[in-house]
């Protein structure tokens, strides 16, 4: 077992994982987080996206223990400070740019990604920045129109 | 899909790397691990012991030399895409990395990992090959180097020992006259492995004559391979369409290709001569 | 743009309730549930499609340190009952772990349970099984040879299901037709695939002598089906339907591995255990295959473009163990005909079973594939006759004053009006334009066509299939039911029975009732009441819960209402029909200022007793159990019977462009126009349609699970089944038309599937438009690039 220190939405937490760990499973099961989803486990599907060090990656694609000392957001720290939905959250609640629900959180780490990089993303973009992201209910429609009033609304705040 | 137990060594220098790796029998490195963790997950690789590099910050960057481009083996493919310097100095590789993965693969994923790993479908590999990049191959017994177009042996399989690492990339840098780049690229879906790949960089004198001309091709053989026959008919030549339909039909001596689920063996061969076609077009404009 | 209906919540764009804890990421989805002392099931996969399994030795795993359990199948048979089959085939056994035999590449032998995932994948790598591999059969046609193995040796034949049916006077009208003409459409095997795994949590309660089960399903009569395997009570199963079901489009139906959680708890003194699928058990073992068919269809027609009669002979590969996948050949009986006035049809529906995974109900339930033979047959004659596509289409629909109109088969259509939807759609897509925008592809070279589907969406579902293809089951109920509280404060509860998977049903419900009783739905709460404190429910399946559950909700609304109104004219004095109900409240005509306001009408049913009518039983609460409309008539002695009540209507349009060196599809442009009746809520509706069509995008380009000739699985991961991303998926224009069921509480019909149902049939149209130049056509999905340009090169597409 190795121990793993590392800060997470803002946080810093210390757990214990043997080296086989996830980054992915850490995070839900030893941290107890669970917007982080597990679709593939083989880099496909982008359920399991979250912020390392300031960029998205897959947290299937990497082991814990390689995380120690680093900086993780997950879709858990698109919330306000007091739990409610954060601005890409109630974006997507507003185009109902989601279904079932299971690829969305991964989707907003996307959309956080993009619109930090990029406050009025084109269409081009916003398909880049959500490529590697699988979507089976939506058709991706309401998804672009949600990432499309997310960008509306961090631009007006700003 | 959970890997095999396995020990895990977070390198902090090369040496410590090179140490661990040649300390416990069985032991590999990850890099960006954006091939290698899922052949764990699926215990298709199955390691005793892994020893990371991503922790050496020596290990990444970009820079040049008066005829190199160098880059650390280390250096996410998103930091090469993203880069000026490569855009620059050899942008064959800057419109290559564009088909790799997706941006979360490539914020992970590395140049050296890809040209280690010699997927034979691979875009980073292929560029390799075209401009016949130098490959930097430490021990601890030291550093030789190995040009790419002799480093494959197989699809997955390269000269590269058990207790060496690949240190650094250098793309040679080609200087004078106007340089054109194409590359193409056939894949189901976007950001899938390619089924035929082609990377094409040419260089034209004032009057328009190819003076010099690279062309590979990825996912027709067991790793990518230079179209030399065609390269030497490019040479000397003012290129167009007419002219590249007469010559392309070179590149199937230096093709072998296979069947597999997304593409048959002709698919591949037929494909790979229109890609050509589009590549070389695409360098010449 | 159709009018708004004079509604207030119904039809008008509003928040989806599930999207907040959705989005926050407060899913409740199965692996999220987390229980102190969890064991994690592992399963081992038979490498092999067909072998006798001659030994299992476990000893090296189970002394590996945190294996609890290492089950075997006949373990498991001994002590359970075989799982549900549809048809009367007492001989095909479906067993959650093989015994004796495996059947496909994938199928489970062990089930290991241990303290992690990780260490029963260890533990499964260290149990020997000695196979001695055996001839297998993937090739379903050949599998209804007489010398081919059987995949099921007791049943001696590879059949499971063969009937002839002829829906009026088909040897008639094939005599006086003018012309026919003969293909073959080929749907290959494909499914829905969600992000989410299948995943069940079962804890034996060993205190209450019950089991409690959650799990990722989305299936009729899964508590019955545990209970008859477990060998235990129906009310000592209790499924929490408060589960968050991250996709399931019909596939969701993990009653194997169900049993398997069960039975362990129990054995294991009732330590809770869970099985989650990983992408490889759900891919090759998981039992989520889709129809898999070839279509032999004859038509005949007229030169005038007139069809008057089809045969078609459906011949589906139901793989090693047919469950309910079978009845994906009964269902789409409901719409053989499609939009059009056919005057007799003769099906030859045939089930056959071979060594891949097990077919379970998929999207639409067979309709999607059917849709595609009967699109594509109209295609052919169009082709065959020279005629436009969409002429052909108009001159055969069912007239809009014809409804309810009767297809051969026996089912009346409810209501539609197909000329109008299609000319919605091609104004959307601006037909002239596409076609501009074709020829000049063409001209430049490229490959282009344009793709024409439209398509019926049958909704509301009924299980007469069931009793045409298997009377001895004798079931035609087919009902939905839901529970409306209204407490002391006057606030609403609405219960509901099932699990959701994205289609909103909270939303749903609350619109409804919202309507019904004129209160704000954002202020309704509806629960999933678990499989003993609800009613019963047939799950969201066949595109029914917008009319079922919405008609449920309504009808317990009105119960509520109809006894609000008696309370209130028993406190004003005055006849119900003298009084008004508004927004709750209820007031004298007469004299408005005398009035009850809903908070005293709730109090006076939850507290004040003397005030109620004499012996009217107090509190405020109802339910509601809804037999489907027009369900539940045996079929008549010619096999006339109505399948479905409702039936929604799609006209899908598309420009592709291929790139005739590669293959590869673009498209250029696609545009739908619907009609699902009164939408209840705009945002679900489109975000279904829409979904659907990238769905039916991924069926006609992309989506195949391949096996090797030798019944190797080779499409198990997400690398090899290639999903479509939102680079394959074009924007989709979408325009609605409203034509009201007369069935349905509000008008509404079915939503979930047609985008599915229409996409792949357009798809095929598109494609084989930019083939026709070149003289070429192509009946069979996937319609990868390698197959279109094999067929540009002249080979033989594989």
């Amino acid at each position: 077992m190795s121990e793993i220190k590392l800060t997470i939405n803002g946080v810093t937490r210390t757990a214990s994982a043997e080296p086989r760990t996830s980054l992915l499973d850490f995070i839900r099961e030893h941290l107890g987080l669970t917007a982080t989803h597990m679709g593939c486990e083989h880099g496909v599907c982008g359920a399991c996206s979250v912020m390392l060090d300031g960029v998205p990656v897959r947290s299937c694609l990497m082991f814990a223990v390689q995380a120690d000392g680093h900086d993780v957001m997950t879709a858990e720290g698109l919330r306000d400070a007091d739990g409610a939905p954060g601005v890409i959250m109630d974006s997507f609640i507003e185009a109902h740019g989601m279904q079932c629900g299971y690829c969305t959180p991964g989707m907003m780490v996307a959309t956080h990604a993009l619109l930090s990089q990029s406050p009025d993303p084109t269409d081009d973009e916003i398909r880049e920045a959500i490529g590697g992201n699988l979507c089976r209910c939506t058709g991706y429609a309401q998804i672009i129109e949600a990432i499309r009033i997310a960008a509306q609304r961090l631009r007006d705040a700003t | 899909m959970k890997p095999a137990p396995f020990d895990y060594i977070k390198a902090t220098s090369l040496d410590h790397a090179l140490a661990a790796l040649a300390a416990h029998d069985d032991a590999i490195v990850i890099a960006g691990g954006q091939t290698l963790v899922p052949m764990m997950a699926m215990r298709l690789a199955r390691p005793s012991c892994l020893v990371d590099l991503n922790e050496i910050a020596d290990l990444s960057g970009i820079e040049t030399s008066e005829k190199y481009l160098h880059i650390r083996a280390m250096t996410r493919q998103a930091k090469v895409l993203a880069s000026d310097i490569v855009r620059t100095k050899v942008p064959l590789l800057t419109k290559a990395l564009s088909f790799v993965g997706h941006t979360q693969t490539r914020n992970r994923g590395t140049l050296g990992g890809s040209i280690a790993h010699g997927d034979p479908s691979a875009e980073i590999p292929l560029c390799a090959i075209a401009l016949n990049a130098e490959i930097d191959l430490a021990s601890q017994s030291g550093t030789r180097t190995v040009a790419a177009c002799n480093f494959y042996e197989g699809p997955l399989m390269s000269v590269r020992r058990a207790d060496e690492i690949l240190s650094e990339v250098r793309f040679p840098i080609w200087e004078g006259g106007n340089i054109g780049t194409g590359f193409q690229e056939i894949s189901p879906r976007h950001g899938d492995f390619a089924i035929v790949a082609v990377a094409v960089q040419l260089q034209f004198d004032a009057d328009n004559i190819c003076r010099r001309a690279a062309v590979a091709l990825g996912g027709a053989s067991p790793n990518p391979v230079r179209a030399a026959e065609l390269e030497a008919a490019l040479y000397g030549q003012r290129i167009d369409a007419a002219l590249v339909a007469k010559i392309v039909g070179s590149i199937d001596r230096v093709l072998s290709p296979t069947d597999d689920l997304h593409a048959s063996a002709a698919y591949r061969r037929r494909v790979a001569k229109s890609l050509t076609m589009r590549a070389i077009l695409e360098a010449a404009i | 743009m159709t009018a708004l209906p004079n509604t207030r919540y119904v039809a008008h764009k509003r928040r989806v309730t599930e999207d907040k804890r959705l989005a926050a990421g407060r899913g409740n989805f199965v692996q999220d549930i987390q229980m102190p002392g969890t064991l994690h099931v592992a399963v081992l996969a038979s490498p092999h499609p067909r072998a006798n399994i001659l030994s299992i030795n476990a000893d090296a795993a189970l002394a590996l340190p945190g294996v609890a359990c290492v089950l075997t199948g006949a373990e498991l048979y001994a002590a359970t009952n075989p799982l549900y089959g549809g048809l009367p085939t007492p001989e095909v056994k479906w067993l959650p772990l093989a015994v004796g035999m495996t059947r496909y590449a994938g199928e489970w032998v062990c089930a290991v349970a241990a303290t992690s995932r990780a260490i029963a994948e260890d533990a499964i790598e260290l149990i020997e099984v000695d196979y001695e591999s055996l001839p297998c059969i993937v090739d379903p046609e050949e599998a209804l040879k007489d010398d081919a193995p059987l995949v099921h040796p007791g049943h001696k034949s590879n059949v499971l299901y063969r009937r002839t049916f002829t829906w009026g006077p088909v040897a008639d009208d094939f005599a006086k037709s003018e012309e026919t003409l003969s293909f073959r459409a080929r749907w290959n095997r494909s499914s829905t695939v969600p992000i989410e795994t299948f995943g069940a949590l079962a804890r034996w309660d060993q205190g209450r002598d019950m089991l409690e089960v959650w799990a990722s399903i989305q299936m009729p009569n899964y508590a019955e089906q545990i209970a008859n395997a477990l060998r235990i009570p129906l009310n000592a199963v209790r499924v929490h339907q408060d589960v968050d079901v991250g996709g399931s489009y019909g596939v969701k139906r993990g009653i194997k591995h169900t049993i398997i959680v069960g039975y362990l708890s129990r054995k294991l003194g009732g330590v809770p255990v869970r099985l989650i699928e990983d992408r490889f058990d759900n891919m090759s073992g998981g039992d989520a295959h889709g129809p898999d068919r070839i279509f032999d269809t004859k038509v005949a027609f007229d030169r005038d473009g007139t069809i008057r009669s089809m045969k078609v002979r459906a011949i589906d590969d139901a793989g090693a163990y047919p469950g309910r996948g079978p009845f994906q050949l009964g269902k789409p009986i409901a719409a053989l005909c499609g939009p059009y006035t056919v005057n007799s049809i003769e099906y030859e529906a045939i089930s056959v079973t071979t060594n891949k995974t097990g077919q379970v109900p998929v999207r639409g339930f067979g309709q999607s594939p059917t849709n595609f033979m009967i699109e594509t047959m109209v295609d052919k004659v169009a082709r065959h006759l020279g005629m436009d596509r969409l002429v052909i289409r108009r001159k055969n629909f069912i007239s809009p004053d014809a409804f309810p109109y009767e297809i051969p088969t026996g089912t009346k259509y409810d209501s539609g009006n197909y000329p109008v939807v299609l000319d919605k759609g091609v104004a959307l897509a601006d037909w002239q334009r596409l076609v501009k925008q074709r020829e000049a592809l063409r001209a430049k070279g490229r490959l282009a066509g344009i793709g024409i589907a439209t398509c019926l969406e049958p909704g509301g579902g009924n299980n007469m299939f069931e009793y045409l293809m298997n009377p001895s089951a004798e079931i035609t109920t087919f009902m939905e039911g839901c529970g409306i509280r209204i407490d002391g404060h006057g606030k609403i509860t609405g219960v509901m029975g099932t699990t959701t998977s994205g289609q909103g049903h909270e939303t749903l419900v609350a619109t409804i009732m919202g309507e019904d009783l004129e209160r704000e739905p954002d202020d309704i709460r509806v629960v999933h009441a678990d499989s003993l404190a609800g009613l019963p429910t047939r799950s969201p399946v066949a595109s029914r819960m917008a009319i079922m559950l919405g008609g449920a909700a309504s009808g317990a609304a009105r119960k509520i209402k109809d006894k609000l109104l008696k309370i209130a004219a028993h406190n004003l004095g005055k006849p119900e029909s003298e009084l008004e109900y508004d927004g709750g409240a209820i007031f004298d005509r007469a004299d408005p200022a005398r009035k009850l306001s809903w908070e005293q009408l709730c109090t006076i049913a939850h507290r004040q007793y003397h005030k109620l009518p004499p012996g009217m039983e107090p509190g405020l609460q109802a339910e509601y159990v809804w037999q489907v409309p027009r369900g539940g008539g045996l079929p008549d002695k010619d096999d006339k019977v109505q399948l479905y009540p409702c039936f929604s209507f799609q006209a899908h349009l598309a420009l592709v462009d291929i790139d005739p060196d590669t293959g590869k599809v673009n498209i250029l442009d696609y545009a739908l126009a619907h009609d699902c009746g009164t939408v209840i809520n705009p945002d679900i509706v489109r975000g279904m349609i829409i979904g659907g069509v990238a769905h039916g995008i991924g069926a006609a380009l992309y989506e195949k699970f391949h096996y090797a000739p030798d019944g190797q699985f080779m499409s198990a991961t997400f690398a090899d089944y290639l999903i479509p991303s939102v680079f394959e998926v074009p924007f989709v224009k979408d325009v609605e038309h409203c034509t009201p069921s007369p069935l349905t509480s509000h008008g509404q019909k079915g939503s979930g599937e047609g985008g599915y149902l229409g996409a792949p049939a357009c798809i095929a149209s598109a494609v084989n438009d930019a083939l026709a130049p070149r003289n070429l056509s192509l009946d069979s999905l996937p319609m990868r690039m390698m197959d279109i340009e094999a067929l540009l090169n002249g080979d033989q597409p594989t």
